[in-house]
This record gives structure tokens, C-alpha cells and sequence, in this order.
């Protein structure tokens, strides 16, 4: 059954909330600046609220179902989040109110700022950027300047592999810069003789995602690090695979000159039906000037200072000190409007302040852990090819959709039939590098119940696959729709109602 | 933890599956010397105790709940009916991601799909894409996507148009982060520096290697540009091939003349006011509406109709191939995760108060302001600036510095006055910007005018003591 859209269910002459009685006198209307008609749906409260809990229920989400969408974290987000994201004291505060207004929040994003530094190792944290994508933008375009503020302008290239995320050579682009992409090693990794081959004076630096997409640690990364440095490159870290080495290993010491988070991953926020994330990234302390702004900073007040204003703080040594917003020097500018994504901020406060070093380290250890034993059942007993499977992989795994028996079956078709398991699917057709790449990653919250009822699916599917193929080539049977025609969307170009 | 579900049991059979020993084995591949770094963080806590910690900081803030605010400047606050927190918090909602698996996803798909076919209604244009991080991104975003668009038209295939004309009366923020975005691109972006805000002024600027033309409309001052006043200034703009983008307030849009009737070719601005919290400036989200000609050189996310094979009517992502998974260095921007509940929140706002509310909600701001702007003009001392009418915004030329008065609005009358252009708009003076929404009462701007006029007073009797204290605390 099809849910019909607002304007089908619009009623001329019915109407949603009111609003008070207008209390000030009516201004005249200014001639040549109306509109005539405003098509807008007209619908009761009540014609909206049917509709839009309707269309939820023809979702998925992880509070309904697994989603081992790989490369996305799509853990649990506690509730206690939104609660604390939801207080009046953030919600209802305006970003242009005066600092002295707004300690609270601002302290929140020091502290936040703070602890991100030291789960990743770096000296400084901007906490600007809206999600993962931005993070890389802003991080590429501080390696940019930071080479031509040293005079090295021939530097204009940008090495990636060929396992990396989209944004990664999208964001090389977008800052103006080349992207060469390198190859991986026959053991999933970098290629290291290809990267040695690239490195001269035009490299501004490597993107290095590690884990890579492939969800394996990069097992050089000393020696690649350390490569990228002599020849005079800095190394930007993807960090959205996090939630595999949080509380392990600070990427940092591994060499990382810059890396952005994804807090709508590893630090579990909901991830809306698409957003919003947020990006924060991480610097070395040679970068730290060029970070975005404005960044919170603390300001020590004097002692002789009498000051009976309430907002006044006392760090450890009982010396007073106030929060400021400050531009670092040589910023490449801001990258968004205001401080970031706050309310995703608020999330990931709420989730490290309740983990803390040991709970960070149980979620990777249980990240890893989930995505072996997941990787081991369906290696062993359903006979999926998975990409490098002779090695630990990490948070995730990337298995193939190649059935020996079943020629006729690809990726694509065990994916809709999963969604007759009640699953959601895994990510598909990525990384590139993969041939029918069924991208898994289940992460540190599912059980191992869960797990098992996935992998006995996807045995069961693939024994499907070679008796009765035509149930995964027409799946989904269950789903609130069958399979849709995207050539067709494309070409058709319906893209409203109007 | 709560949110980890495996037991020590669980853990030891999983690993003996693997055939591993100790979960230390998983992380053989990290180097030693580095791995298990002691990290110095605080100790965990338990639901009860975060939220007493976050509360705590929450309680710092004075909000603008608990105040009459007259504060806008690009963010707002308006009013947000029941049941968009409702409906949007609907965890199908809320906890699944980017639509990529369409069969179960079709909830999200619809929205979007309904959230773009409302705001090209809003707006006028055809298409509509859902979503950009916020009115600034959407606004580089736009700059970016017209130098696409753009570069064939430039006159004896001369290469890619490279210079950018900003209104100085764009959000200072969205200026800036045009040039953030763009400064790897070698671009020539002028205008934001004009002291003259006269659109024949800015046309000035407006070469043969012009790409793009962005103004906003209620402009960042409030003041409003008539349809005729746009369409001339559209028509010059394509005169010299070039694109116009327009940043607008989607509130405005209740009343005012949409921008697909005056020959704009892109429309965006911040959506935050559809629907969404203030939240110290985030989570926002951008809206950014265009021409079909237009739309394959467009950035985000999209969603279009289309059937099921037993010929159902269902909803994909389209026209993937702009995008970086599939595009990949040569995608129109690298845009993933984007704003999407925002984008849901817009929506549910949009069809919830519809064709009269959102009229009434537009007109309500209206008259409240000019309302505000007639008795704060009759202040001795105070001036309203600019001849254009306006909507909800407006500037006034006070008798001493704004901040000086922002305090003592605020210490003596709990009042949140506005916002000081000193630094954006320097020329301009002492001037302050004041923003009166539908949720502003009559009362509030009673308030604000009595408090306006004893500092007038203050002013005008000498008796800056007051005054001159306050300047020094700062
Ligand atoms: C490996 C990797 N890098 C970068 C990104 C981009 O992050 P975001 O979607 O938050 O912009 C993603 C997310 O999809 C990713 O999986």
C-alpha cells in the first residue's frame, strides 16, 4: 500500500497549529513585494500526524533492526543522549549571545575539545566542522596552507588510495589540489613501493583512512608515516573508522598529522536518515594555527581583578579564568556558520563522559571481536569469499557476493533478500577495489545472538541462492515496496510535486 | 556498560570461534610501542550522573527561554509546534541513515521527496535537493555550483569564469565562508567590502568574467528588495552570462514575492527557522533550490519518484552520478552525511502549519516589527535606518555604543537587544540590529521601548555614570 504524499491528503480550508491573536496593530502591506498564492498543503494536526508516523514505519533504523551498514558505525545511540541535548539551556540558546551568556555551553566544548585530543592524540581540536566530508575539507586545506605559508608551492597533489572513501578525492578537488591515487598491496594495504614512487616536492600529502575501507589495519604505517615526512608531506588521517582503534591507539603516535572525527559514529549519534554528524578534526601542534574558527580558548583573569559576575570559573590551581572565543592566527577561515554542530557536540560529551578510557576500549575490543566472529561464520559455513580473509580484520570486513553454484546472483540481489530477514543490508558495491563488495560492519553493540541470527540469514541465503534463485532475484518480498527502477527515476527527473 | 550486550561468556566462545586466544590477539596488527596508550580522561559515569554533569552546564547558560530576546542575525527563533519534536522523534526515523537501501527506507525517501516539492513551492523554482550543513555552506555551495554552470558561457572560449560578486549585505558569515571553500580555486571575489549597498553599485563589479552574483533578500540589515527591483537586477546579471543566487529567510517567503517569480536562478539560505531549535548555532541546515537546467551540476543529496516492478509508486536517491561515492574526484562536491532530520523537521513544519500558517507566522513577524520599528523611531535619539521596507529585521542608529546599551538592557530589564553591526558594518556607526519574531510579545516590545528610552534619557541628561561604568567593566 502507498502512503500519499502531503499534497494529496490536503483539504482546502483545513488548518494546523494557531498562533495567539496578533497584538500589535496591523501595518499596512508594502505594494510589489507579495506573493499571490502559497501552495502549501492544507492539513489538520491530526492528517499530519498519521502521515508522518505512517511514513516512519516504512523505515529501518537501528532501534527497529540491525544495520551493518559498513563504514557507517551504526551502533546504539542511548537515550540519555537526546535528553541531554534536549535541555533548554542548550536548545533555546542563541549562538550570537554575548560569551558571557553562554559559558556553560562553551565549557562543554572546551572539555569536549579537550578529551578528543586526548583520545586521538593530537594538540588541537576544532570542533567547527559539520560532518566527516567537512572535516576533510578543512583538514586538506590546512595542509595546503601550511606548505605554502612555507614558501613550498610547488606542492599541489594529493596521493589516495584506491580503497578510499569518495569524499577523500572529492575533498582533494575542492580544495583545488590533484588527486593521484595510489594502489594496495596484495595484503590489502598500501602499496608501499607505489607510494615511495609518488613522494617528491609536488606532495602536499597522503589521505590515509586506517583501518582502510577494506577494515584492515594498515600494518606499515610507521614506515608510510614516516615516508610521507621526509619527503616533506603531512599525513591527514580519515578517522571514521574509529570505533576499531578507539581507546587502543592514539592516531597521533602513529604518525597522523590531522584527522577528523565522526562523531555520528564512534561517539554514537543518531545519524537522522542522514545527518546531521559532525567533524571535528584533530592537529598536531604545527597546524594548530591554521585551524578554523572560532575556537574556545581560555582567558586567565587577573587576581586583583574583582569581579562578583557570576560566570567567572576557577581551574585547578583556584586561579579565575573566563572562556572566550578566539581565531587562531593563520586560520584558513571558518567553515560553517557559528561553532558547529552543537547539539551532535552535546551527544558525544554525554557518550565519552559516560565510557571513559576503560568503556572507549571495550567498544573497540567488542567492535573487533563482533565483526572476527561474523567474518569467521560466514567464511566457514556459507562459503562468502571475504577480501583478504586470511587477516584479522578490524571493526569491519568486506565479504563477496559470489556463490560458487549461483552464477547468476550478485551483491545486489542477497542484499534485498536480507531485507526479508529483517536486516538491513550491508553496504554494497564499495569499497571499488572489491568485486561485489558486501561491506559488513556490525559494531560493539549488537549481541551475539544477534550476529548468529544474521549469519545463520546469510547461510541460509546462500544455500537459497543456488535452489531457488528467483527468491533473491526477486526480493525484497516483505518490504513496504519491491525492488524500484532507478534508471528510471533518473531518467524521469521526478523530483516534486509541483 | 549498558550498551554493550556481550557477556565474558559471550566474549570467550566468539573468540575460541575466531580461534584466538585473548582479544589483545585482535589488535596484533597495531604497533606495540603504541598500542594501549594510557588515555587521562575522566572516569565513567552513570546515566544519573551525566545528566546532573550536562544539566549543570545547561543551567550556566542564560537561554533564551527565560528572556525577551530581540536577537536574530541569521538565527531564530520561532514558533515550533508539538508535534514536529514528536513526529521527528520517532527513533525509524531518527536512527537510520542515508537512504541508500531504498525498499527500507522509504519513509525518509518520502520526506525528502516531500521536503524538496515544498520548498520549491516556497521558493519558486523547480527542484529542491535536501540538504547542505547550513545557510553558509549552502551558499559556497551555490558560488561553487555556477562557476560550473556558468563556464560555457563565457564569451570567446575564454576558459572557466573566475570572479565572484558578493553583496556586502550577505551574512558576513557566509561571506567568509565562500572564501574559506573557495581559496583553493583561485577565484576573484569581490564586493563584500562595499560601503554602498545599491545594487547598481554591486553590478559595477559584474564583468564578462563574472560567474556569479549573490545577494540576500530580506537582506542581512532586514531591509526587503521588491520583485521588480530583483528582476532588473536578474536581468543585468544574465546580460553578462552569469548566474544570480539568492539567500533568503524561507519565513519571509509566507508573504513575500518567491524568488523563481523574479528570474533567480538559485535560491538557498539557512532552513534552522523551519522548525529547528536555536541550538548554539547547530544542528542547522541548508536549503538550496534551483532550475532544472541546473540540477546535474548540483551538490547533495536528492530524492525522485519512481516505481516498484509490479509498478508501485516508490522513491530512490537519483542522479547519483554528481555525487562522490560515485563520482569521486570529479563529483560537484563532497558532501556525505549531511543534515537530513533537519531537513525532516523542516518538512514536518512545513505540512503542519501549511498554506495559512506559515502565511500567518511571516505576517505575525511583520507587523510586530514594523510595529517595534514606528515606536522605537519616536524615541528621541533613535534613528531607523534605510528606506526599503522590511520584514522582520531592522537597523537603529542608537545614541551611545550598542554594547553599552546591550548590557544595561540586559542586567536592568532582562532584555537580549540584538545584535551590534560595529564590527561587520563599522560605517554604519552605533547601530543596532533588532529582530521581532511571532514569539515576541506586545509586552516585550513595550518593554524593550521604555528601556530604549531611559537610556536615551540617561544619554541625553548626562547621567552617563551608568553608562561610562559599564564601558569600563569592559
Ligand atoms: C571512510 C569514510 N570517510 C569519510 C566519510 C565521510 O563522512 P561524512 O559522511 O560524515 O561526511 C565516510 C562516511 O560515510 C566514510 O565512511
Amino acid at each position: 500500500m502507498i502512503e500519499p504524499t502531503v499534497y494529496d491528503l490536503s483539504s482546502p480550508g483545513r488548518h494546523g497549529p494557531l498562533l495567539p491573536v496578533l497584538d500589535v496593530p496591523e501595518a499596512p502591506l508594502p505594494d510589489g513585494y507579495l506573493r499571490e498564492d502559497l501552495l502549501l498543503p492544507e492539513l489538520s494536526e491530526l492528517d499530519t500526524v498519521r502521515h508522518f508516523v505512517r511514513l516512519s514505519q516504512r523505515n529501518m533504523g537501528i532501534d527497529t533492526n540491525f544495520y551493518p551498514l559498513g563504514s557507517c558505525t551504526m551502533k546504539y545511540n542511548p537515550k540519555v543522549n537526546e535528553k541531554a541535548a534536549g535541555l533548554a539551556g542548550f536548545t533555546d540558546l542563541h549562538p550570537l549571545q554575548d560569551a558571557e551568556m553562554t559559558q556553560g555551553a562553551m565549557q562543554l566544548l572546551l572539555e569536549l575539545q579537550v578529551y578528543l585530543a586526548e583520545i586521538s592524540g593530537f594538540d588541537a581540536v576544532t570542533l567547527q566542522p559539520a560532518a566527516g566530508a567537512q572535516g576533510e575539507l578543512t583538514g586538506v586545506l590546512m595542509m595546503r596552507k601550511y606548505q605554502l605559508d612555507r614558501g613550498e608551492t610547488q606542492r599541489t597533489k594529493i596521493l589516495v588510495p584506491d580503497s578510499a572513501h569518495g569524499t577523500n578525492p572529492a575533498t582533494t578537488t575542492m580544495s583545488g589540489l590533484q588527486v593521484v591515487e595510489l594502489p594496495s598491496s596484495p595484503r590489502g594495504n598500501l602499496d608501499l613501493e607505489a607510494l615511495k614512487a609518488n613522494l617528491d616536492d609536488t606532495v602536499v600529502g597522503l589521505m590515509l583512512t586506517n583501518p582502510n575501507t577494506l577494515g584492515l589495519f594498515e600494518e606499515r604505517i610507521l614506515e608510510i608515516t614516516q615516508l610521507v615526512h621526509e619527503a616533506g608531506g603531512l599525513v591527514y588521517g580519515d578517522g571514521a573508522n574509529m570505533n576499531a582503534i578507539v581507546g587502543v591507539v592514539k592516531p597521533a603516535d602513529l604518525g597522523i598529522d590531522v584527522m577528523h572525527f565522526n562523531l555520528h559514529k564512534t561517539f554514537s549519534t543518531p545519524h537522522g536518515g542522514g545527518g546531521p554528524g559532525a567533524g571535528p578534526v584533530g592537529v598536531v601542534a604545527k597546524l594548530a594555527p591554521f585551524l578554523p574558527g572560532p575556537v574556545v580558548s581560555v582567558e586567565h583573569i587577573p587576581d586583583d581583578f574583582d569581579d562578583e559576575e557570576e560566570h567567572v570559573h576557577f581551574d585547578e590551581d583556584g586561579d579565575d579564568f573566563r572562556l572566550i572565543w578566539h581565531m587562531p592566527s593563520k586560520s584558513i577561515g571558518r567553515v560553517r556558520s557559528y561553532y558547529g554542530n552543537f547539539g551532535v557536540l552535546v551527544r558525544a560529551y554525554t557518550y565519552i563522559r559516560m565510557h571513559g578510557a576503560p568503556g572507549l576500549r571495550r567498544i573497540a575490543e567488542n567492535a573487533v571481536l563482533n565483526a572476527n566472529y561474523l567474518k569467521a561464520r560466514l567464511q566457514q559455513e556459507a562459503s562468502y569469499p571475504v577480501a583478504f580473509g586470511d587477516r584479522i580484520c578490524m571493526h569491519e570486513f568486506v565479504a563477496q557476493g559470489i556463490l560458487e553454484g549461483a552464477p547468476d546472483i550478485h551483491t545486489m540481489d542477497i542484499a534485498k533478500r536480507l531485507m526479508d530477514y529483517g536486516f538491513h543490508p550491508p553496504t554494497v558495491y564499495f569499497p571499488l577495489i572489491v568485486r561485489e563488495a558486501l561491506m559488513i560492519e556490525p559494531t560493539e553493540t549488537e549481541s551475539k545472538a544477534t550476529l548468529d541470527a544474521f549469519a545463520d540469514a546469510m547461510i541460509q541465503i546462500a544455500r537459497e541462492a543456488r535452489e531457488e534463485p528467483e527468491l533473491l532475484k526477486d526480493a525484497p518480498h516483505s518490504a513496504p515496496v519491491k525492488r524500484l527502477d532507478e534508471v528510471r527515476a533518473a531518467r524521469q527527473m521526478i523530483l516534486c510535486r509541483c | 556498560m549498558p550498551f554493550i550486550a556481550n557477556t565474558d561468556a559471550d566474549r570467550d566462545a566468539m573468540l575460541a570461534a575466531v580461534g584466538l586466544e585473548r582479544i589483545e590477539d585482535l589488535f596484533r596488527d597495531v604497533p606495540e610501542q603504541h598500542r594501549y596508550a594510557t588515555l587521562d580522561l575522566p572516569e565513567p559515569l552513570s546515566e544519573l550522573e551525566v545528566l546532573r554533569e550536562v544539566s549543570a552546564l545547561a543551567d550556566e547558560n542564560d537561554h533564551l527561554g527565560e528572556l525577551a530576546s530581540f536577537l536574530g542575525a541569521g538565527a531564530y527563533r520561532h514558533f515550533v509546534p508539538s508535534v514536529v519534536d514528536f513526529l521527528a522523534g520517532r527513533s525509524e526515523f531518527y536512527s537510520a541513515y542515508t537512504p541508500y537501501q531504498p525498499e527500507v527506507s522509504q519513509g525518509t525517501l518520502q520526506a525528502i521527496f516531500e521536503y524538496q516539492s515544498m520548498v520549491a513551492a516556497l521558493t519558486g523554482m523547480d527542484a529542491a535537493n535536501a540538504s547542505h550543513y547550513d545557510g553558509a555552506t549552502a551558499t559556497a555551495e551555490a558560488v561553487i555550483m555556477a562557476l560550473n554552470s556558468a563556464t560555457g558561457n563565457r564569451p570567446g572560449g575564454k576558459g572557466p569564469r573566475k570572479r565572484v560578486v558578493l553583496s556586502p549585505a550577505l551574512n558576513p558569515q557566509y561571506r567568509e565562508v565562500v572564501h574559506t571553500y573557495t581559496q583553493g580555486m583561485g577565484l576573484d571575489i569581490v564586493g563584500g567590502d562595499l560601503i554602498d549597498h545599491d545594487f547598481h553599485t554591486l553590478l559595477e563589479l559584474v564583468d564578462e568574467d563574472t560567474a556569479c552574483v549573490v545577494v540576500q533578500n530580506p537582506d542581512f540589515l532586514g531591509q526587503l528588495h521588491s520583485a521588480a527591483e530583483m528582476q532588473d537586477l536578474a536581468d543585468a546579471v544574465h546580460a553578462a552570462g552569469a548566474l544570480l543566487a539568492v539567500s533568503v529567510d524561507p519565513i519571509s517567503l509566507g508573504m513575500f514575492t518567491p524568488p523563481g517569480e523574479y528570474g533567480v536562478d538559485i535560491v538557498m539560505g539557512e532552513g534552522q527557522s523551519l522548525g529547528n531549535a536555536l541550538n548554539f548555532g547547530g544542528p542547522y541546515l541548508g536549503f538550496f533550490a534551483m532550475r532544472t537546467a541546473d540540477v546535474r551540476k548540483s551538490a547533495g543529496r536528492i530524492a525522485g519518484e519512481t516505481v516498484d516492478v509490479d509498478g508501485q509508486t516508490g522513491y530512490v536517491l537519483t542522479l547519483s552520478t554528481r555525487e562522490q561515492h560515485i563520482r569521486r574526484g570529479r563529483a560537484t562536491s563532497n558532501i556525505c552525511t549531511n543534515q537530513a532530520l533537519m531537513a525532516l523537521r523542516a518538512c514536518i513544519y512545513l505540512a503542519a502549519m501549511g498554506k495559512h500558517g506559515l502565511r500567518s507566522v511571516a505576517e505575525q513577524c511583520y507587523h510586530k516589527a514594523q510595529y517595534a520599528a514606528t515606536r522605537i523611531s519616536m524615541i528621541p535619539g533613535y534613528q531607523i535606518v534605510g528606506e526599503k521596507p522590511f520584514f522582520k529585521e531592522f537597523v537603529v542608529r542608537c545614541p551611545a555604543p550598542v554594547h553599552v546599551i546591550k548590557d544595561y538592557l540586559l542586567m536592568e530589564w532582562g532584555i537580549v537587544a540584538g545584535y551590534d553591526l560595529v564590527d561587520d558594518y563599522p560605517e554604519l556607526g552605533e547601530c543596532l540590529l533588532l529582530c521581532v519574531t511571532e514569539m515576541n510579545t506586545r509586552q516585550e516590545i513595550d518593554d524593550l521601548v521604555e528601556a530604549l528610552a531611559s537610556v536615551a534619557e540617561m544619554v541625553e541628561d548626562m547621567e552617563l555614570e551608568l553608562v561610562r561604568e559599564l564601558e569600563d567593566v569592559r
